[in-house]
């Protein structure tokens, strides 16, 4: 690693990692064997096996997304025909939100971190914590079933009565594989609250919580209060299509804004479940990249609860022009801005948090830089979108896939990235390509932008979403949108390979290899199976990097 | 005290004896709790949990029946007076006293009475199955009656209702023949909400059979009681919506002539 | 020892923390019997035509049966404010859904509803 830059305010330089050897004992190599793997119940290797399989699925979402941006490139429909294509951008969804967004920080980071930084041995629940992984695993299977038996063309949202009345696609496989993935999430998120609740350890009080806990925590509670909320409204859908109840069929009297309001009484909530995780890393790289406290710390900590409160009350701002009445799309788009308040208390503290810090330009923190910026376009678009007048010029156009694509691709995915690069070290002991790394994040930064800022002029312009033709004077916005997005896969491989590369090949992290104060980097890395040698006792606050000065030179003259 | 359990996961056996004198170590003690009490007190809030995921589960169809109850009022009055209220109310009495038997089960296993605690939960199974056994008779009715949705649903007699032979008057307020075919939006949700309750009941069923083998091992009565007291709180949870499912669908109005 | 007193692991001094409560069977009792007399007082009370108020009084005896249950054979009565504010926060929920809802379905039909 290059030696950083260091001002005068800069309490501490990045340690030598020439002197760092792996431990002999990790739990990694704890147990041996296939099923010492498929039966744990160590958090650490649960997330491990958690981040292959989000990893899979993404890539098969992504390739979706490829498939669709082929599509697009030229206004004919030259490529699949519609139907094929609605069966793409269907399987690119609720792969990528199901079986990405949803798990993917808190269970792979938050599963592996967040027993260490409370100072505990495991989550409460670790046979729980296993089921979930399989749970998910029936979930993705199911989605694997439903693509490979010919494909499901509802749209990731499912709407009633296209969904219950319309389609002979295998709208139910697709759906028992949303329920059973749900119940995957409900489990972590269960879990979390409890170890968060009963586990920490001594001295370790709430307000000296890493935040990364409690943004966790916050999308712990959507989770456990949102997802039964789709699983009942899936249900009905299935019932619906399986033995022709009428709960959402006008004919037989039902309403299908009924389905719209449980789907989405949990989906929007579910975006800040798929948010809130990544918001904790940005706390966490911020902090240790520019060596300071984050500004404003309980601010921070109760803006991610805020966050999960106000998201139940917002939810028919998706459902604006579907016949909700005037008087109510009122009070919804009102709720609506008052997200952006906690929403804009982060990113500002965040910015706070960099004045005056001593910043060095690693990895993760160019993700984060990233996330800051994107995101903020992404917030800021949705306030357009919440506003009633605007919603409905810009309501099923580019301009929403370009709005969720910064919040959830360069907002979530970005801050997933800086987690996983942040922690790698600690999760496998090594250090990846330093320039490699930094010169893919630079890639998905570019890359991104020019896919997705076409598509908000192409929005505002008019293109619909959801259509695999379109008028022949978008061409140009569209081809650098496809340019855009084989620019974003290359910078998404390349982790890919210089991660796996480094497994084997990387240099020797040592145990803080970025001097951060988090209790998980006090451990070895990667760490015992039990995590601690014996029960940390926590007397100071989060983020104290004086203190970690301190402990830094008694070492020096102790460990020869 | 605080610092001495530091070893204890080593050899949790022979240690956890050594840092508190309160708490007897038993083998169902996981290792990464450091003492029972913090165990015990996880698992009942992660059931807690649970069960919040469950109230939302149900909320949703609750939210359905009050949405359909109020625009198709009148449908839902006449098809809800087909339904049996003795039948419903026996069910009610007979759940309470299934739920009754559960915390007493609760109770035997915390004073640690293992033959009492085998007796309350064979007999909470009792009830259970004697609620489904009611149910039963309940849906076969309905299956005679064509009051299943679907196909073979028949809305004939809502709008010609039948006459009462003494006062020579309709029995129920006949219905429009379009409101008439909302009464299956009733039924079907009536289905709906007591077939998941049902549902949830013989999940309980089977959790009681294991419990009960357990409970003849002496599992549950030597301080160990987490598992009785969390499927208690699951079982009383069934309990409750039931506690709202009969009024609402059993009671709408039992006066729709007046 | 500053830190002793922040030690929580048996939660001691934590109000997350409650004593494991007995309750007795002659408590119980009690309940099961106002439970059963509050069944009958649902059904006596249906068949007395109150009008609109027949399903507010049915409901409130539900409602009443309901926290009698959560209370007593859940034992949240002696439990900690964790679990108090727990279970506060899933009826929260409950209500945020209905009424939340509700305001679109009233006002899409003002008069009607």
């Amino acid at each position: 690693m290059s030696a950083a830059t260091i001002s005068s305010n800069t309490i501490l330089s990045l340690p030598d990692q020439r002197t760092a050897s792996m431990p002999k004992r990790h739990y990694i190599n704890n147990e041996d064997g296939m099923l010492s793997w498929l039966l744990t119940g160590d958090h650490k290797r649960i997330a491990m096996l958690y981040l292959f399989s989000i990893t899979f699925f993404f890539f098969i979402g992504g390739a979706f997304a490829g498939l669709i941006r082929l599509e697009l490139l030229t206004p004919q429909p030259d490529l699949v025909a519609s139907d094929t294509y609605n069966k793409f951008f269907t399987m690119h969804g609720i792969i990528m939100i199901f079986l990405f967004l949803v798990p993917s920080v808190p269970a792979t980071l938050g599963n592996f971190l967040i027993p260490i930084m409370i100072g505990a041995k495991d989550l409460a629940f670790p046979k729980i914590n296993l089921l979930s992984w399989y749970l998910y695993l029936i979930g993705g299977t199911f989605t694997l079933a439903a693509l490979v038996l010919g494909g499901v063309d509802t749209g990731w949202t499912f709407t009633t009565p296209l969904s219950t009345h319309y389609l002979n696609t295998h709208v139910i496989t697709a759906a028992t594989a949303i329920f059973v993935a749900g119940f995957a999430s409900i489990f972590t998120g269960l879990n979390f609250i409890v170890t968060i609740h009963r586990m920490r350890a001594p001295g370790m009080t709430w307000f000296r919580l890493p935040l990364f806990v409690w943004s966790n925590y916050a999308a712990s509670i959507l989770m456990v209060l949102g997802t039964p909320v789709l699983a009942i409204a899936i249900v009905l859908v299935a019932l619906e299509r399986l033995i022709g109840i009428g709960v959402f069929d006008p004919t037989k009297g039902g309403d299908p804004l009924l389905f719209q309001h449980l789907f989405w009484f949990y989906s929007h909530p579910a975006v800040y479940i798929m948010i809130l995780p990544g918001m904790g890393v940005i706390s966490e790289v911020i902090s240790t990249f520019s060596r300071k406290r984050v500004f404003g710390y309980s601010a921070v900590a109760f803006s991610s609860v805020a966050i999960a409160v106000f998201g139940f009350f917002v939810w028919a701002h998706h459902m604006f022009i579907m016949g909700v009445s005037n008087y109510s799309a009122l009070v919804f788009s009102l709720l609506t801005m008052l997200v952006a308040v906690p929403s804009a208390i982060k990113i500002f503290n965040w910015a706070f948090t960099l004045q005056k810090g001593s910043i060095t330009f690693e990895t993760p923190m160019i993700y984060a830089f990233g996330f800051m910026g994107l995101f903020t376009i992404g917030g800021l678009t949705g306030v357009f979108l919440g506003a009633l007048g605007m919603d409905i010029h810009l309501t099923e156009t580019y301009f929403i896939v370009a709005h969720f694509h910064y919040v959830m691709v360069g907002g979530m995915l970005m801050a997933f990235l800086a987690g996983i690069h942040f922690w790698w070290p600690k999760m496998t002991g090594r250090m990846y390509s330093e320039p490699l790394s930094k010169l893919s994040a630079v890639i998905s930064f570019i890359g991104f932008n020019l896919t997705f800022m076409p598509q908000f002029i192409l929005g505002y312009l008019g293109m619909p979403r959801r259509y695999h033709a379109y008028p022949a004077e978008f061409q140009v916005l569209n081809v650098l949108s496809t340019a855009g997005a084989t620019v974003l896969g290359v910078g998404f491989t390349l982790p890919l390979l210089y991660l796996a590369w480094s497994l084997k090949y990387g240099e020797i992290a040592g145990n803080n290899p970025w001097q951060a104060t988090g209790l998980e980097w006090q451990i070895q890395s990667p760490p015992l199976t039990e995590n601690f040698t014996e029960v940390p006792v926590i007397d100071y606050e989060a983020y104290d990097y004086e203190r970690l000065e301190r402990k830094h030179a008694n070492e020096v003259t102790t460990v020869g | 005290m605080a610092n001495t359990i530091a070893a204890a996961h080593e050899h949790e056996a022979t240690a956890s004896h050594g840092h508190d004198d309160h708490h007897v170590s038993l083998p169902q003690h996981r290792h990464h709790f450091e003492t029972q009490e913090q165990q015990r007190e996880a698992g009942s809030f992660g059931m807690w949990l649970f069960l919040l995921t469950e109230i939302m589960f149900f909320g949703g169809m609750f939210f359905a029946y009050l949405l359909y109850r109020n625009w198709y009022y009148d449908a839902f009055v006449t098809s809800s007076n087909q339904l049996s209220v003795p039948l419903g109310a026996v069910n009610t009495v007979i759940l309470i006293s299934s739920g009754f038997f559960m915390a007493l089960a609760v109770w035997a296993a915390e004073v640690r009475k293992k033959k009492q605690l085998v007796r309350y939960l064979i007999l909470t199974t009792i009830f259970g199955l004697a609620f489904l056994g009611v149910k039963t008779v309940e849906y076969k009715e309905k299956w005679e009656k064509h009051h299943i949705p679907g196909a073979s649903f028949d809305v004939h007699e809502f709008i010609n209702p039948a006459i009462d032979a003494k006062t020579g008057k309709a029995e129920q307020r006949p219905l429009a023949p379009d409101m008439a075919q909302k009464t299956q939006v009733f039924f079907f949700l009536y289905f709906a909400m007591t077939g998941m309750h049902a549902l949830h009941m013989i999940i309980g069923l089977g959790l009681l059979g294991w419990l009960i083998y357990r409970a003849q091992r002496g599992d549950f009565t030597d301080g160990y009681v987490a598992p009785i007291e969390n499927f208690g709180l699951y079982w009383h949870f069934v309990d409750i919506v039931w506690l709202f499912l009969f009024p609402l669908l059993y009671l709408i109005n039992r006066h729709p002539l007046q | 020892m500053s830190e002793h007193h922040y030690h929580d692991a048996s939660n001691v001094v934590n109000p997350e923390h409650a004593e494991h409560h007995i309750v007795t069977p002659l408590q119980y009792s009690y309940v099961y019997g106002g439970l059963i007399i509050g069944t009958i007082i649902t059904v006596l009370a249906a068949d007395i035509n109150l009008g609109v108020f027949n399903p507010i009084v049915a409901l409130a005896i539900a409602c009443t049966k309901a926290v009698i249950v959560i209370l007593f054979f859940m034992h949240v009565k002696y439990q900690s404010n964790l679990i108090k504010v727990t279970v506060g926060a899933g009826f929260f929920t409950f209500i945020v859904l209905v009424t939340m809802s509700l305001v679109d379905y009233m006002s899409r039909a003002w008069g009607l509803w």
